[in-house]
């Protein structure tokens, strides 16, 4: 990218902002796009499962839990299938799209979770819910929140296959396999959607705590007086 | 990726502070010497109020496809953008779908008990068919159209498979039917192959349209037994279709009328179709 040439302005005034280029746009477009996807997907995902709420066969069929319609998208059946089958491609799409960038860019090495970040997951977990103290953190995500975003790639990738599977069992019988079979895919596709319900309010709980500023970054990419600058 | 010395202790973040006013004319020859990075290798920038409400601007525009969502929220726009959305997964069924790539077949062991094969109809699960004299009528692109018995569609080769039935409920059941392939009973009336669809009419007034491809798919039959049963009625008798490639509401019931199409009628597309089901309907 062009060095951005900010010319001074001195009657303007001479406080000056710093700001740090904290998300790309493809990272931030990625980011909502995923993030409208992911909730129409299970708005809508629960609407389909409304349908039959079972994991089990049909004869004699057991209920498993009861969705209350107001959580769901689509009306109807069909409705919110439409929903799903639109949707699906904007989920799978700017998953790709953010995966594709981080690989490219080599930003993946920051946001991975590895091994050697297990260590540091509970001392953090135990400073943001158990008012821990704060421990020092050197890189650019701590290894909580490596943990998270990379859990959620996982349950991306989880929800692809499985539904992959649900939606074309004849094509891509071959996938159920190690999924322990096409009733099994329906489970996988349920758990993941259960991963995703079970990330965003963590996620947005750790946004409200570091407010406004901290959201912002995620709009229009610079973040104000970033506190790793002071 | 780069944990290691910070940017933030070079002098030009020390020299923030300084009032500028008191030399002007350095911070006029060097504004910004060069780029300067965060510990993550983000790009940092020391700018004024005003340009920082430009790069905002600019920054948001860049969120348009976004917004572009927004579309959605629109009611009149929304039904379109769906019905284009699911058009798209049919576009790409289709193209996923291959017309001598199998669907799984099961061992006799998988097969469900008959007892536990639902039932499943619409409107009514006997349209009370009149068995001894019914016929099956062929039109549309055919050398031979007509009215033809369920013996002579018999009289072809006899194919039977343990396959999985799918409902777009999201329960399935493998089950055992056993018939004739569809696309040797086309060859037998002569129908042009390289037609579009085939478009099936039910005695209880349900109705189907099924892509040619699929049709000629070897596992789509022409199904007159379940089970090493002729169909029972609620099951569909004398006749239903029955593909392991399509979901459970394409598998049309008690065919009464065949005809093979180019064109497909607005509103005739498939009963569950015309209400906002997807049309392909494939597996």
């Amino acid at each position: 990218m062009a060095t951005r040439v900010s010319a001074i302005d001195n009657q303007s005034t001479d406080a000056r902002i710093t700001l740090a280029y904290e998300h790309p746009w493809v990272v931030r477009v990625a980011h909502w796009l995923n993030a409208v996807a992911v909730l129409v997907l299970i708005g809508s995902g629960l609407r389909i499962f409304i349908a039959f709420p079972s994991f089990g066969p049909k004869i004699p069929q057991r209920d498993f839990f009861h969705v209350p319609r107001e959580l769901t998208l689509g009306g109807w059946l069909a409705g919110a299938l439409q929903w799903h089958f639109t949707f699906m491609w904007i989920f799978v799409a700017s998953g790709l799209m953010y995966v594709i960038y981080q690989l490219v860019t080599g930003h993946w090495r920051q946001v991975l979770f590895l091994p050697r970040d297990i260590a540091g997951v509970w001392p953090m977990a135990r400073h943001y819910f158990f008012f821990g103290k704060k421990p020092a953190v050197e890189t650019a995500y701590n290894p909580l929140q490596k943990l998270a975003y990379t859990a959620t790639i996982l349950l991306g990738v989880l929800a692809f296959l499985s539904g992959l599977v649900l939606y074309k069992p004849a094509q891509f019988w071959w996938l159920a396999w190690p999924m322990g079979g096409f009733h099994f895919a329906r489970i996988w596709h349920f758990i993941a959607m259960c991963g995703f319900v079970a990330f965003i309010p963590g996620h947005l709980i750790m946004v409200l705590l570091h407010g406004w500023n901290n959201f912002y970054s995620m709009i229009t990419g610079w973040k104000r007086d970033p506190e790793y600058l002071e | 990726m780069s944990d290691g010395p910070q940017v933030h202790s070079d002098d030009k973040f020390e020299q923030a502070g300084a009032p500028k006013s008191t030399q002007p004319a350095s911070s006029e020859e060097a504004p910004n010497p060069e780029p300067l990075f965060g510990p993550a290798g983000e790009e940092v920038q020391r700018i004024t109020p005003r340009e920082r409400r430009r790069i905002n601007r600019r920054e948001l525009l860049k969120l348009v496809p976004v917004v572009a969502l927004g579309a959605f929220a629109i009611p009149k726009l929304r039904e379109r953008l769906l019905m284009n959305g699911q058009e798209l997964s049919d576009w790409a069924s289709g193209k996923l779908f291959g017309r001598h790539r199998l669907a799984q077949t099961f061992s006799d062991r998988d097969v469900v008990p008959f007892e536990r094969f639902p039932y499943n109809y619409y409107h009514v699960l006997d349209p009370e068919v009149d068995l001894d004299h019914w016929t099956l009528k062929v039109e549309g692109l055919v050398r031979r159209p007509g009215e033809y018995r369920l013996q002579q569609i018999r009289a072809l080769p006899k194919l039977v498979q343990n396959t999985r039935h799918v409902c777009v409920e999201g329960w399935d059941v493998i089950g055992n039917f056993g018939g004739t392939r569809a696309s040797d009973f086309l060859h037998f009336i002569g129908a042009d192959l390289t037609a579009r669809y085939l478009e099936v009419e039910c005695a209880d007034n349900y109705y189907e349209s099924i892509d040619m491809e699929t049709v000629l798919h070897p596992q789509t039959l022409l199904c007159y037994e379940m089970y090493g049963k002729p169909l029972d009625r609620g099951h569909g008798a004398p006749l239903r279709l029955q593909m392991p490639t399509k979901i459970g509401y394409k598998q049309a019931k008690y065919l009464n009328t065949m005809r093979v199409t180019n064109v497909l009628q607005g509103g005739m597309r498939g009963y569950w179709e015309d209400q906002g089901y997807s049309w392909y309907g494939g597996l």
